[in-house]
């Protein structure tokens, strides 16, 4: 058998497509992340029990009332996004006038919050979430077998992404966004509601949160810990594509889901820290990211 | 806590003064047990603030009093580092006058706080770490190792499997201490019985993602794949094996080789049944087991691991052992626990090695289907009980430097 490597080309295919998928959630965390710092210039650590928060949701609407799955993509992230708006109203708007620096020890300390108070309730072992029913068993590709739940993620995470991309850079609304951006003041002139637009867009940033949670409870164990565990990474990814940047978030996160998977091949025991020698190198060459703005 | 530690900072303080008139007593006149553990990560939930709870039930049992002083148990969170683990252990022992270190899983975290327990004569009763070295090259005169060891899964897990034709094995690792010497343990076990190893992949402890690793694990050919991990990674692999269709075509098995009835509880019996794994005790056994555990649960709202059920078992011997040599001198301490056997629910006339190995019955178990379950917590059944000097080494297979 020809080998690439030393790895038959089949093996390397599979590990390429696992790769995709798990940077299908490092895309769809990192968009979040980009649309918020985008927007608030909040650096939103509470994104990763945001995330974990998606995922208990829709644990908690299938163990105690029976909703299912595909109910759950729906309302999970409403939930979250409604606790989004809440904490921005409430909290994160007082701090706009102040440094990054306050917005990130806020939110850090909420993720601190919701996950010290779900651990409490619900140990770290996790609960299991089954796969539903529909989208069961797999795929078998030749060079591997692919369950049909992990396809399902790579697409909707896909058309997911696009759609946002789209939204934000090829709509009107988007628009007005970015030029809110910009300069707040402005458009606040030409008589557009700059405040409900921020809050609405933490709202959608961390329903995205709550959507990735989603995806992922059928995968992983819904624990408390899922968010801590992933969020450093995202974060990881944000900054190597550039803060702020939407489709450098996206692009980054399958890129580096695709390294990261290449890894685990080549050298299983440095797959956890890929990701942060590859921040570092960036950083030393392209500080503002590989598709960042210098401000 | 803080007052706690200021609290014990003064009673140091004060023992200090008096430790010459009070030699041969109990130091600080009180006795203090420390529960070191994992907290808030991974492998919380088989020992962590449960294995405290167990600890309790001991104290309570003797009246909350030893020798006419009082007992305290304090507890922290290692976050699975060895620095800190080694650090709060020699705080605990040096200002706050820790008489005893309970559980420390994480054989690495292990490793550091035997040396510093080692050095400050301090007794150390280890139910969750795994690493047989332990009690092999790492023994120490005061360290114990309680409810289960890596060769003891070894012998139980990996030879029951080669003996029912899983003969060639490939390893999935957890990438520290532990893991290292579970897969040196079980490769040792298999290749005995006859079976041969094709491969390993060692992956980080804390993993997400097994999917790839599983793959690896898969294009190997391997008749069987041995998780050599603990706690959350094993439960995230063992789910992930099943999505991806591994052991539903037959032609592969997996091994967990160390597998914790909080995992079982966490991964639901449609994915662990007919798991085979070894364990040192199961709760619904015996009469004794059932009223302990029942109890521990009316406390927790769980049933109890085997760690933390030796947790309970280790300081009701410490205990008994303080009683019977009228002092809490870690040194004299540890050879009056080495003299007497240990009884009670959790072991069976289980006797203690000069290298503080604590050798009583094992136990061969096998998942039960969702249909054999007659309900929470319901999930073992043993097939096998391993002699407890099959399970675990001898004194000179070893490696124990420590004369005996």
């Amino acid at each position: 058998m020809s080998t690439i490597f030393g790895i038959p080309p089949q093996a390397l295919f599979g590990q390429l497509l696992l790769g995709l998928i798990n940077g299908s959630f490092y895309a769809l965390l990192s968009l979040g992340l980009a649309v918020i710092f985008g927007m608030l210039n909040v650096i939103n650590f509470a994104h990763g029990a945001l995330y974990m928060l998606g995922a208990f949701v829709a644990w908690l609407l299938l163990t105690t009332a029976g909703i299912g799955y595909w109910w759950a993509l729906l309302l999970a992230p409403l939930v979250v996004g409604a606790f989004g708006v809440v904490l921005e109203k409430t909290l994160l708007s007082r701090l706009y006038k102040l440094d990054h620096l306050y917005g990130l020890l806020l939110t850090f300390g909420l993720a601190l919050i919701v996950e010290g108070a779900f651990r409490h309730f619900y140990g770290v072992s996790g609960q299991p979430y089954p796969i539903p029913d529909l989208l069961r068993g797999g795929q078998n590709l030749g060079f591997m077998f692919l369950p049909n739940y992990r396809g399902w993620v790579v697409v909707a995470s896909l058309v997911v992404c696009l759609a946002t991309w789209y939204a934000i850079e090829r709509t009107k609304l988007g628009a007005y966004l970015r030029a809110a951006t910009e300069n707040p003041v402005l458009v606040q002139a030409f008589g557009i509601n700059v405040p409900l637009m921020i809050t609405a867009t933490y709202g959608f940033g961390v329903a995205l949160a709550g959507l990735a949670g989603v995806l992922a409870a059928p995968i992983y164990q819904v624990s408390p810990l899922m968010g801590s565990n992933l969020i450093i990474v995202v974060f990881a990814v944000v900054v190597i594509g550039g803060m702020g940047s939407i489709l450098g978030a996206v692009l980054t996160g399958y890129g580096l889901g695709l390294l990261e998977g290449l890894t685990k091949v080549f050298y299983p025991e440095a797959s956890n820290i890929v990701v942060f020698v590859i921040m570092a190198v960036v950083l030393l060459i392209k500080p503002a990211g590989l598709f960042g703005r210098e401000r | 806590m803080i007052a706690r530690l200021l609290a014990g900072a003064a009673l140091a303080a004060l023992a200090v003064g008096s430790a010459q008139a009070q030699q041969g007593k109990i130091s600080g006149d009180v006795v203090k047990i420390g529960v070191l553990n994992d907290r808030s990560g991974l492998y919380a939930d088989l020992g962590g603030e449960g294995s405290a709870v167990a600890v309790r039930m001991a104290v309570e049992e003797v009246g909350g009093k030893i020798l006419g002083k009082p007992i305290e148990v304090v507890s922290a969170d290692h976050q699975n580092k060895p620095d800190i683990g080694s650090n709060l252990s020699r705080e605990w022992i040096d200002r706050d006058g820790v008489d005893v270190i309970v559980d420390v899983p994480n054989s690495g975290v292990a490793l550091a706080v035997q040396e510093v327990t080692r050095e400050k004569k301090t007794i150390f009763l280890m139910q969750g770490p795994a690493t047989s070295r332990l009690t092999g090259d790492a023994c120490s005169p005061t360290g114990f190792h309680w409810a289960y060891d890596t060769r003891a899964l070894a012998v139980g897990t990996g030879q029951a499997i080669v003996k029912e034709g899983g003969k060639s094995w490939f390893f999935l690792t957890a990438d520290y201490a532990f893991g290292h010497q579970l897969e040196t343990d079980t490769a040792a076990q298999v290749k005995k019985a006859g079976g041969t190893v094709v491969g390993a992949v060692r992956a980080p402890l804390n993993t997400a993602d097994f999917s790839s690793f599983l793959l690896q694990a898969q294009s190997s050919g391997a008749q069987v794949i041995g998780l050599a991990n603990a706690g959350g990674d094993t439960i995230t692999s063992i789910k992930q094996a099943s999505e991806f269709g591994l052991t539903q075509s037959g032609q592969q098995k997996l091994a967990g080789l160390l597998i914790f009835l909080s995992d079982v509880h966490a991964l639901g019996l449609q994915v662990a049944q007919d798991l085979v794994l070894t364990t040192g005790f199961y709760w619904d056994m015996d009469d004794e087991k059932r009223a302990w555990s029942e109890k521990f649960k009316a406390k927790t709202g769980k049933m109890p691991t085997m760690v933390q059920a030796g947790s309970y078992s280790s300081v009701k011997h410490y205990l008994k052992a303080i009683e019977a040599a009228g002092t809490d001198d870690g040194p004299t301490v540890a050879a009056k626990m080495k003299e007497m056997p240990v009884n009670d629910m959790f072991a069976k006339n289980g006797k203690i090695l000069p290298n503080g190995r604590m050798v009583h019955d094992m136990y061969l178990a096998r998942v039960k289907k969702p249909s054999e379950s007659k309900g929470p917590w319901d999930y073992y059944e043993i097939i096998r009980t391993i002699p407890g000097d099959e399970a675990f080494a001898t004194m000179a297979e070893s490696g124990c430097k420590l004369p005996g």
